[in-house]
């Protein structure tokens, strides 16, 4: 290399680190969710530096099975970024007990949320709040509306309902009545435990009262959803013991299956695959007019990295993420991951319209096991995943099921006095 | 008296990589593993908490059971692995070396194929063959009007395991295959000529004469297919997950150690719980090893050509 094109490169770089220097401040952001990369490059980033040309971003994700031990090793060696993409419940709580994520209390977008939505990142008194809540999964179940058409079948909204549906299609034969395995465990437990769980725990009510202590999972209103998932063995496809979660996506895609009992994260990977119509509808009610209840799980929050040496441009940018604008921008690029904010938000995906306007319907909740109830070991979660699959495949009764479900529980929890 | 002898540097120079490299990424680790194991995390930090995670391994049910029905399986998975692969691996390699086979080249390729792919792709497959989404299994049973005999068997709890053990034995049949191979053509003409002079030929030749010659190979298989089974891991992770479904029906030390170890899901990992796990399936192994040592491998006896 000639030694002018040398110093010319040397040149620019300083030029540059002087622009850079004086101008922006340039934030990093930690996150595993790979999969968004173009959304943020394309969408997010330019949105917030238009606005804000003081602060560069740089979306630095990592890979979602690494990112926690990718992280904590980087929070500890001082290297990690800015801005932290807080996972829900234990894993970010920790990282606020250590000092490693710095308190947003009193951040002004704050206001922007309900206590649902903050739950998740929020200390077990309530008193901080330490990430911003960025997005929620619901679960319901997606339809092939084609074939409910052709068999002039409707939307169900009761328990009754939904099974009269499920015995229709199982009679005409030409579709499996509802796509869905046991091999992954985790199906039955998130799509199905979960998904149709809260309508009769009573959503909020139940999950307190778990945890205060007030009631069991041997509980008449835990017992039930699991009694209702025992009957749910003869709707599935034949071998669904074998069967995986993609092998049901696949099922109902390519339009052999008519239900798929589904978490809103699937609408941005059903879209692009399916050639006919799909609708949804929320998890069936014991008896009409029952209050419904769905499961709006906080699954994304965003926060600061206490040790970050820019936390005044952080928390600009956090305020922004807790904006409308934000929330419009985020639920738009990726459909079937709701904003939590209060502020009106605009989805332009029918389904993804549909999910979402079942939060004016029905009172939100989370998933059950997530906060607090699976410190200890044995895992509340996992052997949830665990009893749901054997109560579907019916080696295992509802009722021991929930009988070895709180025992599990109560070999570690003691619930607070 | 003579003069002392110089010490001799170069045994010690010649060994040292060896040694330095093994002692680094083996015994070290090792060691770092049975450490681990004797410390436990308490609400100030690690502790050494003496042989605790043992007493819970062993004792506290909620270990004690995992641990049992994981041994169980494991043995389970190693027996089908000893009645079948090895027989099988043995016959093959009986009819690869029998001098009248055409096409010797080609079958020994395609048995020992499987051997060579990753676990993933097999794991795959064959749920796409065993499975009913897409249907290979229940088609060819339909076909042969066998339909009833289909069944789910990677779901169901009676089946799991042992179809997860043959599929394990479809692919590593080759390396038993080939050992043996080799140990029979290494078995001088001259000797199976002796046999026939002495009107010994056929099957009654292969029992009395070229099968105690390859029972040292037979031996290496073994323990070899022990410690490949009692380290297993790959095949159940990737076709059954973590959990090793249904109802941990398929569960083998390497899940239960993968998922106490790393944690899962919502589980946080127990880094000090992992490493007793380890430990016992070391011993365990060791224990199998120095049986094999001490009881067999001593007695065989050897022919020298």
């Amino acid at each position: 290399m000639s030694r002018t094109v040398l110093a010319a490169i040397l040149a620019t770089t300083a030029l540059a680190g002087a622009v850079q220097a004086q101008d922006a401040v340039t934030l990093t952001i930690e996150s595993w969710r790979n999969d968004d990369l173009g959304i943020w490059n394309d969408t997010i980033i330019p949105a917030f530096e238009a606005s804000h040309p003081n602060i560069n971003l740089e979306f630095a994700p990592t890979a979602p099975a690494e990112y926690n031990a990718v992280l904590n090793s980087k929070l500890q060696a001082g290297s990690a970024g800015d801005i932290i993409t807080c996972r829900p419940f234990d894993a970010s709580l920790e990282l606020f007990n250590n000092g490693q994520l710095a308190d947003l209390t009193d951040l002004g977008a704050m206001a922007n949320f309900s206590d649902v939505a903050k739950s998740a990142w929020t200390t077990d008194e309530g008193a901080s709040t330490f990430c911003v809540p960025m997005a929620s999964v619901i679960h319901g179940f997606i339809y092939n509306k084609t074939a409910f058409d052709e068999l002039g079948l409707t939307e169900p909204t009761t328990e009754e309902e939904f099974f009269a549906v499920l015995d229709a299609l199982k009679e005409d034969g030409t579709y499996i009545p509802m796509a869905m395995g046991t091999n992954d465990q985790w199906e039955a437990a998130t799509m199905g435990y979960q998904n149709i769980g809260p309508n009769y725990w009573k959503g909020e009510e139940g999950r307190a009262a778990l945890i205060a202590g007030t009631q069991k999972l041997t509980d008449p209103e835990w017992v039930a959803p699991f009694e209702q998932l025992a009957r749910w063995k003869d709707y599935l496809g034949d071998g669904f013991e074998a069967q995986t979660y993609p092998d049901s996506q696949n099922l109902f895609t390519l339009g052999r299956a008519a239900i798929f009992p589904a978490g809103s994260w699937e609408i941005s990977v059903f879209n692009p695959q399916v050639d006919f119509e799909m609708g949804a509808f929320p998890p069936p009610v014991q008896n009409a007019g029952d209050t419904c209840y769905i499961s709006d799980h906080t699954d994304i929050g965003i926060g600061m990295n206490a040790a970050t040496e820019h936390a005044d441009e952080a928390r600009e940018f956090l305020e922004w993420v807790g904006s409308t604008e934000f929330a419009n921008l985020y639920g738009n690029a990726l459909p079937g991951f709701f904003p939590l904010s209060n502020g009106e938000v605009t989805l332009e995906d029918p389904l993804a319209q549909e999910f979402i306007s079942w939060r004016d319907q029905c009172e939100s909740t989370i998933r059950s096991t997530y906060a607090i109830l699976s410190r200890g070991t044995p895992n509340l979660e996992n052997e949830t995943w665990n009893a749901s699959a054997n109560v579907i495949n019916g080696t295992e009764a509802p009722a021991d099921a929930a009988t070895r479900l709180q025992e599990g529980l109560d070999a570690w929890y003691t619930p607070a006095q | 008296m003579a003069a002392r002898r110089p010490i001799r540097w170069h045994i010690a120079v010649f060994l040292a990589p060896a040694v330095l490299v093994y002692t680094a990424i083996m015994i070290v680790p090792l060691f770092g593993t049975l450490n681990l194991s004797l410390y436990g995390a308490t609400d100030d930090g690690p502790r050494f908490v003496g042989l605790a995670n043992f007493r819970a391994l062993f004792g506290n049910p909620m270990w004690s059971d995992a641990f049992w029905n994981a041994l169980g399986n494991n043995v389970w998975f190693f027996v089908i692995h000893m009645l079948v692969q090895n027989p099988i691996g043995v016959l093959l390699a009986a009819i690869l070396s029998s001098p009248r086979l055409r096409f010797r080249a080609f079958y020994r390729t395609a048995i020992f194929v499987p051997t060579i792919l990753s676990f993933v792709a097999v794991a795959w497959v064959w749920r796409l063959i065993l499975g009913n989404t897409w249907g290979i299994a229940p088609m060819f049973l339909d076909s042969l009007g066998l339909k009833s005999l289909y069944a789910p068997w990677l779901g169901k709890e009676e089946y799991a395991l042992t179809t997860l053990a043959l599929i394990s034995v479809w692919q590593f049949v080759g390396i038993p295959m080939m050992l043996i191979y080799a140990a029979l053509l290494s078995i001088p003409d001259e000797v199976l000529e002796a046999a026939e002079m002495d009107g010994i030929t056929g099957w009654s030749r292969f029992r009395r004469v070229q099968l105690p010659l390859i029972l040292p190979s037979i031996g290496i298989i073994s323990i070899l297919t022990f410690v490949g089974n009692f380290n297993a891991f790959d095949l159940i992770y990737v076709a059954q997950g973590a959990l090793a479904g249904p109802d941990f029906s398929t569960d083998i030390l390497g899940t239960f150690l993968y998922r106490t170890f790393f944690g899962f899901q919502l589980q946080l990992g127990d880094p000090n719980m992992g490493a007793a796990i380890a430990t016992a399936m070391f011993l365990i192994i060791l224990t199998g090893v120095c049986l094999y040592l001490f009881g067999v491998q001593r007695r065989l006896r050897r022919y020298q050509f």
